[in-house]
């Protein structure tokens, strides 16, 4: 599905995503990686640390829902893939970024910014297996996606 | 007071998301289709987001704590190893697939969409599945190094 190419939204909700990510750093000390947040939240390896992973992911929703409220959703939601390919692609997230320790949060907003050669290295990985993935999805097997 | 802090910049950070569009898939599917309809949206996202954690990072290094009071919790490993890049690999192929990594898909509980509760609970086990490998990695180590 083609979407516009939007600019101006992108660096305001982009400011405000690396606003969030400076936030939690300077305020709690804690890396505003949403899939290790989830993970530890579920599984802490620590006590005393559940707390605050689980108001950080429950703010997600909530900010989310009074921004489209807010904006009127200009740029609306759309899922195209079949319920197979859904549960295959949240598996694959799922363990993707625990067993890869980050997503696009954590290697891709924070890790980068911390100057991580790891974190550096995951996010042109999964970049680029992405793009691969979408390639081969759309233009070779014409899933409509 | 930590979760309540915490729990505010999760919703700016569930505004921004919203706001630049990537809690859309299929805006976040055509950012990846590089050789289709491109729309190179996201990485304005990103390259704002960088332009803020970077100078925060940089402030942070030269302090012993946080503001409210937390020694800084900040990885350490340098090293590239299989999982890492594993990881990477597979947590691309599911965000191709899909048009969604975990930040937008929580954000997206919002919308109540039942796509989204199938990806979420596909998600929780995928996470629950390599919590479970991991525990059984550290309880039997595969070269023996640890027996002494």
């Amino acid at each position: 599905m083609d979407t516009p190419f939007t600019p101006i939204a992108g660096l305001v909700g982009g400011l405000l995503i690396g606003l969030a990510s400076a936030g939690l750093l300077l305020t709690n000390g804690r890396i505003a990686g949403v899939s290790g947040i989830l993970g530890r939240g579920l599984f802490p390896a620590a006590t005393g640390e559940r707390g605050w992973r689980i108001a950080f992911l429950a703010g997600l929703p909530l900010g989310a829902g009074l921004a489209i409220a807010v904006t009127g959703d200009p740029h609306g939601f759309a899922i195209t893939s079949r319920p197979a390919l859904l549960v295959a692609g949240g598996l694959l997230v799922g363990i993707g970024t625990q067993l890869g320790s980050g997503c696009t949060s954590g290697h891709g907003v924070c890790g980068i910014a911390r100057g991580s050669r790891r974190s550096v290295t995951a996010t042109v990985t999964f970049m680029t297996v992405a793009a691969i993935t979408v390639f081969v999805m759309r233009h070779v097997f014409g899933v409509p996606s | 007071m930590r979760s309540a802090v915490a729990a505010l910049w999760g919703m700016v950070f569930g505004v921004g998301l919203a706001i630049s569009g990537m809690t859309n898939p299929a805006k976040v599917l055509a950012f990846l289709d590089v050789f289709g309809s491109w729309d190179p949206t996201l990485a304005f996202v990103m390259g704002a987001g960088l332009a803020v954690s970077g100078p925060a990072f940089a402030y942070a290094r030269r302090r012993e704590r946080a503001w409210l009071g937390d020694a800084f919790a900040l990885p350490t490993r340098q090293d590239l190893d299989a999982s890492l890049l594993g990881g990477a690999a597979l947590f691309g192929i599911g965000w191709g697939l899909v048009g969604l990594c975990p930040g937008p898909t929580l954000a997206n509980l919002a919308r109540g969409s039942t796509e989204i509760l199938l990806f979420i609970a596909a998600m929780l086990a995928g996470v629950a599945i390599d919590h479970g490998r991991a525990r059984w990695a550290r309880a039997s180590p595969s070269d023996g190094s640890s027996c002494t």
